[in-house]
């Protein structure tokens, strides 16, 4: 296979070796050597490609926790608060007034074919709009007719209009559920909170986890969002990996100009720690190159903004009580003692610092049980985690991946309810996992917030919340360090950082290609920087920019 | 089962419990109870499914069949999606059962069945292992956990009794009552306890919130006995019965005889459910497929249980005096 040399404006490669370079060359999609053209032209023959030349290059971003149901919620109409991109490059405004959304959704309901299908957006956000509380009645006006379904950022929530209460046998009086409150008139007032409130809805209109993750055109639409964020490889956690889904991903991820390596992680649910190490292992044989089978996530709590994480005393700011766990300290030593005996990778998702105590108490237990070198368990989120924690992890051989953007999007709740100001400045603490040693990355957990590495890198550096105010200046991270973050950080969470996360010789040629500079522009602006697409084992794919169409695209500011 | 006219609402009764209590112990147990229901059982547990071999008849993908025309599946993350596949699977059940985690809070799933308008909550029951459940609710992780779980019993399975003695068992109790509160209570060894407990627990109505501290309830029965264990008699009576003599002579005997249920033929012939529990009786028609024999069953605690009497009760509200006693 052919050498090419692709000159750059200015290479970040995060090998401290070699920090900067002029030019990388590749063969067999690998990076045959990065330095100057001179150095890498004593290789021989080969070509010179200059289409970078004035682009800036770094390691393909590694986005360490999210989940591929992302592409599929973009066949729905979203009605967020922020701009976000699709996956055919079209930038979406948010919304800022709950009318703006009304009429969006109307001129949506008009288009479609299918008049009486259901009406579904996402990425809904309540709290950040003005005006009153989105009810049935609201959501009444867009149609009498057929469900319209609005699903929260959160994931979590969704409210409805009175034809969707209806069809879900809610719009009755005596339902007594915590997950749903009831209006004035003794009925459901249109919200919907919890899986289970949510279910019949969910399954009407495909907005089930398990019918997300597994959607076929959903997936190739997560590839292209991916190119647009400068995304090469992409941990989706978790799935639950049936036969069906995993036919699906090797085919998928096998076609030639699909974009992306998967680390497509299980999700450990009603099965015993022997059987999920069993399928765990069975599954690491089917890996290729582009889907990476065999680890397993378990999960201890649930969220903070939905106050169903196990926190620590004093427990919540506002009083709520105490969250869940969903899984007895008992079944989770015993599935890390199994697993670390078997060699598949655990990943704990923990977001209150209680769970992450008990994370850390079951790891120890379970290390002591069965020892295991350089084993490379990531606890995910972590969120409330505080430097003796931290200790505890690097002491553990523990890797954290911190939910920064958290800081941006719920921090200012935080702040004020969930956990009160002295926790929630420590919240997503970069700058302790660093001062304690602990390898770490930071995600978005998208669909939750945006897939954009650099947006979440821009949150570890400033630590602005929504408001503006600068929520735990001390833990405030320096640029190099949040992109470290997004590529070698992540790689070697997953256990790939020998083969990704940095440009040299060596390794797979993935490559973000960024239209400027993130280390010499200001710290602020990092998440504004333009990517002109990626390279990823060599084959290029530039991001489609499509210009906003006043006619398919909301336009409002 | 009901067929009055008004859509039959599937019971449903949740099986709840910290690590160990025993809730698959007490699923065995009711599988080889003599109960005749077609029952489903949905558990969510990491560990096996833990039935006993020799009930199970053959497995076909998620979903086991069980001796007496019984199921069991696991519903991992998604209750209410298995819980209407099965209404729709097996439009024939009598009862579901719902083994939660280790972990879950029962009121939980308790608020989630009453969505459905299909099925209605017939009790939360919670098996606690009596040695261990003060250690298990001082544990710095779980306690609160363990807690609420026995805040939201309606029947409490204090299991594993034969560990406790003489001095450890006032102890649990004297521990213990500020937060089961008025549930009724069973003591048991290897859960062994009269099927009807558990299927006819009555509730109080509508659903009672259960996340706050439960309300005096006077439907709620709590057994005081001196061991805790229930003995229970059944009668199938093929004569006529005088049910006000019967509901006087139970009252009577609230004591001796703490529960009882049956569908009874009366003077007139037709045919009267009949309920008994905290002391008092309700006779309502009954609207179910016509028995050629009545049946009737009673229960009451162990250490006072009087078999002669209560058959005795039974045989004086007789019309005509034959009656075939089985145990």
């Amino acid at each position: 296979m052919a050498t090419i040399i692709y000159p750059a404006k200015r290479i970040i490669t995060m090998n401290p070796n070699r920090p900067d370079v002029e030019c990388v060359a590749v063969r067999e999609g690998k990076i045959l050597g990065a330095g100057s053209l001179e150095e890498l032209a004593l290789w021989g023959e080969h070509r010179i490609d200059t289409r970078f030349q004035g682009k800036v290059l770094l390691p393909g971003f590694v986005e360490g926790h999210c989940h591929i149901s992302q592409g599929a919620l973009w066949r729905f109409v979203y009605v967020g608060n922020q701009q976000r991109t699709d996956p055919d490059g079209r930038i979406w405004a948010g919304f800022q007034t709950m009318e703006d959304i009304l009429a969006h959704l109307r001129a949506a309901a008009e288009s479609m074919p299918d008049h009486e299908a259901p009406i579904v957006g996402w990425g809904f956000d309540p709290a950040s709009l003005k005006g009153p509380r989105c009810t049935r009645q609201i959501l009444d006006s867009v149609s009498e007719r057929r469900s319209v379904v609005l699903l929260h950022a959160s994931l979590h929530v969704m409210s409805v209009n009175s034809y969707g209460l209806e069809i879900s046998g809610y719009l009755r009086e005596g339902i007594h559920h915590p997950g749903i409150p009831i209006g004035p008139d003794g009925v459901p007032s249109g919200e919907l909170r919890g899986p289970d409130a949510m279910w019949p809805l969910a399954e009407l209109t495909g907005l089930t986890d398990i019918m997300l993750g597994a959607d076929e055109e959903g997936t190739r639409a997560f590839g292209k969002l991916c190119v647009h964020a400068g995304v090469t490889t992409a941990a989706d956690l978790a799935n639950p990996l049936s036969d069906d889904v995993v036919e699906m991903l090797l085919r998928i991820t096998d076609v030639a100009d699909f974009p992306l390596r998967i680390v497509s992680m299980q999700r450990l649910n009603g099965h015993t720690p022997d059987k999920i190490v069993a399928s765990a292992l069975r599954l690491k044989a089917l890996s290729r190159d582009r889907l990476r089978l065999g680890a397993v996530k378990v999960v201890v709590d649930g969220s903070v903004q939905g106050l169903t994480s196990r926190v620590s005393w004093p427990g919540h700011f506002n009083g709520a009580p105490n969250g869940l766990w969903y899984i007895a300290p008992e079944q989770l030593q015993s599935i890390l003692s199994l697993s670390l005996r078997s060699g598949v990778r655990v990943h704990i998702h923990t977001n209150g610092d209680e769970a992450t105590d008990l994370a850390l108490d079951c790891m120890q237990a379970a290390l002591s049980e069965s020892p295991a070198f350089d084993h490379r368990y990531t606890i995910q989120h972590a969120q409330m985690s505080m430097p003796a924690q931290f200790l505890r992890m690097r002491a553990l051989g523990l890797c954290v991946n911190l939910f920064v953007n958290h800081v941006y999007y719920w921090g200012d709740i935080h702040y004020e309810k969930t956990l009160g100001p002295e926790r929630a400045e420590r919240m997503n603490a970069c700058a302790s996992a660093i001062d304690a040693g602990v390898p770490f990355a930071i995600h978005s957990d998208a669909p939750v917030t945006p897939l954009a590495p650099l947006f979440t890198a821009w949150c570890a550096v400033n630590r602005l919340t929504t408001s503006g105010r600068i929520l735990g200046k001390a833990q405030r991270i320096s640029v190099k360090q949040a992109l470290h973050a997004i590529t070698l950080g992540a790689s070697y969470t997953l256990g790939l950082d020998h083969e990704i996360g940095s440009i040299e010789a060596g390794k797979r040629a993935d490559f973000a290609v960024l239209d400027d500079d993130p280390l010499s522009c200001p710290p602020e602006a990092l998440k504004d920087i333009g990517i002109w697409g990626v390279v990823q084992d060599g084959r290029i794919f530039q991001a489609v920019r499509s210009e906003t169409d006043p006619n398919s695209c909301s336009t409002r500011h | 089962m009901k067929e009055n006219g008004l859509a039959t609402a599937l019971p449903v009764t949740i099986l709840g419990g910290y690590l160990g209590a025993g809730k698959t112990t007490l699923l065995n147990h009711l599988l080889r109870s003599p109960h005749g229901k077609r029952l489903a059982i949905l558990v969510n547990e990491f560990g096996n499914i833990g039935i006993d071999a020799d009930l199970i008849h053959r497995q076909e993908d998620d979903v086991i069949n069980l001796a007496g025309g019984c199921v069991c599946c696991s519903f991992g993350s998604d209750l209410m999606r298995a819980l209407l596949q099965l209404r729709n699977r097996m439009p024939r059940l009598d009862h579901v059962l719902i083994e939660t985690s280790g972990v879950s809070l029962p009121a939980g799933v308790a608020s989630s069945i009453g969505l459905v308008e299909q099925l209605s909550l017939n009790a939360v029951v919670v098996v606690a292992d009596a040695m261990a459940v003060q250690q298990q609710a001082a544990d710095r992780y779980v306690g609160s956990t363990v807690i609420s779980q026995l805040q939201q019993a309606d029947l409490l399975v204090l299991n594993k009794m034969d560990t406790l003695d003489g001095k450890t068992k006032p102890a649990l109790y004297e521990w213990g009552r500020r937060y089961w509160g008025n549930a009724q209570i069973v003591e048991t060894t290897q859960c062994r306890l009269p099927f009807e407990l558990v299927f006819d627990v009555p509730i109080s109505a509508p659903l009672a919130p259960h996340d706050c501290g439960r309300q005096d309830n006077p439907d709620l029965l709590r057994a005081k006995t001196a061991n805790g264990q229930f003995s229970s008699k059944s009668f199938v009576l093929p004569a006529a019965i005088d049910l006000q003599a019967l509901s006087n002579a139970l009252a009577l005997h609230a004591g001796l005889i703490v529960r009882a249920k049956g569908v009874l033929q009366d003077a007139d012939g037709k045919l009267q459910l009949l309920q008994f529990s905290g002391g008092r009786c309700s006779i309502t028609p009954w609207q179910g497929k016509k028995f050629s024999f009545g049946r009737l069953v009673c229960i009451g605690p162990s250490s006072i249980w009087d078999e002669l009497l209560v058959q005795d009760i039974v045989h004086r509200s007789l019309l005509t005096q034959s009656c075939l006693p089985i145990s």
